[in-house]
């Protein structure tokens, strides 16, 4: 068992696809209410490794606990319901509906009214609220019922957060939530991310090293699969492996 | 708020309509041909379940609502009562859905449409060529219709009557499901499945649950198709019989309460009254769908709304453009 006082925990965590190695015995502890970063030239497999960590994908070998509880087998659908959320890089939503909608499914997602057939979603009143505290936190109460076609993309940026939020996980992972933003934006997503209470523990992919490094306490450097440093923020950007892997070659 | 909504009037109307069919209709021919297309619609509807909100398209429905008509035919033949019969059909339906949906969920897309047509061609096969249980190409009689409460469903008028009550039974329980819980998360599975799994969804569930809800209504169609009838044989559950229910959920309108209904009555109205008149009907269908796909590939009951609107926008902005000329002649 891990201790306690882990959030996440992976150990000797493999994964190849047609022999090529993206998760090299990945070792990662996350402490509770931390706020991680996890940096790595393109393809050094963070995607992967979230994507493992959700349980999208399965390991190859090693271990995956939450608070604990080893989920390495817990199927995908099972680890909302434990506290973990998500985001993605490449913006997953549903287009058809609106922003409000979008929100209120990421709620129903963790309550048994999601097999209900016999009553109507809109008379849900508590869910409703719900959608709409979620879409507060991110600045999108005004254009709740606006359809997510209508939108721009620096909006559906939020949607994606409000939807993770809106679960209230324990872990949350963020893959990439500044990608394609302006800079405008990049400041309103980050002073919403710094808002987020401290008993949500935060792991972060991000490219855009102003944003994430102010945000960051510890990073782990990904390459190639494997973690080539790992430490405070300090210690990561003053490492030389550091400006090897992302300016050397 | 209102109690007079335009959209409440509509139903009203509709509903009166229905209600009064048989009278301003008379010919007890045309009450049989609004019979079909009240079985055929409840047909579409469940196939629109899964069609329309799932995103999963089936050819292999008809095997399905043969099933259940079989089922009782067949038990109703053994000197069965029709509750007993009819109730066992539904069940039976119920458990070959379910078998139906662990094969074809194997696949989506392209895949999950291949096995649901392999399925019910081997249903067809099954039908046509076990003929020690299922009488083969000749089929199987129905010696009457049942008297619920005492009243005879003999004639054109009550027969009508029977199968609307079903009918609108299937449209109230579609309307709320559709904006239900469980409806946005089948429609989520179909827009978002990988998203749905990571905000905690069971999609296969969900999916499996859709096919037993698409099933059931198949089934109770395949029953009213039976007592109507009063015959069934392997032709029920032809390829051309589950393309037919799909061209109606498509033609109509996928993921709409109207649109099956109304593809229902395209197809059931060119098969009995077109053909009467025009030997080649298929031909008049086939250019019928040809034109929806190419005017309203969305479907005839979404399309009339988009045309409509745009109609009525080109007419307004064309109204206020004279009464402005008038106003101020242009130079």
């Amino acid at each position: 068992m891990t201790a306690q006082t882990t959030a996440l925990a992976i150990n000797g965590l493999c994964k190849s696809f047609d022999g090529l190695r993206v998760t090299a015995n990945v070792n990662l502890a996350v402490a509770p209410g931390e706020r991680r970063l996890i940096i790595g030239p393109n393809g050094a497999g963070k995607t992967t490794l979230f994507n493992l960590i959700t349980g999208e994908i399965t390991p190859d070998s090693g271990s995956i606990h939450l608070f604990g509880q080893d989920i390495t087998k817990t199927p995908s659908r099972r680890r909302p319901h434990l506290g973990m959320a998500r985001t993605y890089q490449i913006i997953t939503l549903f287009a058809r509906d609106t922003i409000l909608r979008n929100v209120t499914l990421a709620l129903l997602g963790l309550s048994e009214l999601r097999w209900n057939p016999f009553i109507d979603i809109e008379r849900q009143h508590h869910l409703v609220e719900q959608a709409h505290t979620a879409l507060a936190r991110v600045g999108l109460t005004q254009i709740a019922d606006r359809p997510l076609s209508q939108t721009s993309y620096g909006e559906r940026r939020r949607v994606e957060i409000a939807m993770a939020l809106a679960q209230n996980p324990k872990v949350l992972l963020l893959d990439e939530p500044f990608a394609g933003l302006s800079i405008d934006e990049r400041r309103d997503v980050q002073q919403l991310l710094l808002a987020i209470p401290r008993d949500v523990t935060i792991v972060m992919i991000e490219h855009n090293m102003d944003v994430a490094l102010e945000f960051a306490e510890s990073i782990t450097l990904l390459h190639f699969g494997e973690v080539i440093v790992e430490g405070t923020r300090a210690e990561v950007v003053a490492d030389p492996r550091t400006r090897e892997v992302y300016l050397g070659h | 708020m209102s109690f007079l909504t335009p959209q409440r009037a509509a139903i009203a109307a509709a509903l009166l309509l229905l209600v009064t069919l048989p009278i301003w209709v008379g010919n007890p021919y045309y009450i049989n041909v609004a019979s079909q297309i009240l079985f055929f619609a409840v047909f579409a509807l469940g196939l629109n379940v899964i069609v329309g909100y799932g995103g999963l398209v089936s050819l292999g429905h008809a095997g399905l609502a043969a099933i259940a008509g079989y089922t009782a035919a067949l038990m109703l033949a053994a000197g069965h009562g029709h509750f007993i019969s009819d109730f066992s059909a539904i069940l039976v339906t119920l458990a070959a859905s379910a078998v139906f949906a662990v094969l074809s969920l194997r696949g989506t897309g392209i895949g999950f449409l291949m096995i649901t047509l392999a399925i019910g061609q081997i249903i067809w096969g099954i039908l046509y060529r076990w003929s020690s249980l299922t009488n083969g190409d000749n089929g199987v009689n129905v010696s009457g219709r049942p008297a619920p409460f005492g009243i005879s469903l003999a004639s054109a008028d009550s027969f009508y009557y029977a199968t609307l009550i079903v009918f609108l039974a299937a449209v109230a329980t579609m309307a709320v499901f559709f904006r239900s819980p469980f409806g946005a998360s089948l429609r989520g599975t179909r827009d978002q499945a990988r998203r749905m799994t990571a905000l905690g969804y069971n999609v296969w569930l969900i999916r499996f649950l859709a096919i037993l809800i698409s099933g059931f209504w198949s089934g109770v169609a395949g029953l009213l198709f039976i007592y109507y009838n009063q015959f069934i044989s392997p032709q029920v559950a032809t390829l051309t019989a589950s393309a037919e229910v799909l061209l109606m959920v498509i033609s109509g309108g996928t993921a709409t309460l109207l649109g099956p209904i109304a593809g229902a009555a395209i197809v059931v109205i060119m098969k009995n009254v077109v053909s009467a008149y025009i030997v080649r009907w298929n031909l008049v269908l086939g250019v019928i769908f040809v034109l929806i796909i190419t005017f309203m590939p969305e479907g005839l009951v979404p399309g009339s709304v988009r045309l409509w609107k745009l109609g009525w926008r080109s007419f307004r902005q064309r109204r206020v453009t004279v009464l402005r000329n008038v106003a101020e002649p242009p130079q």
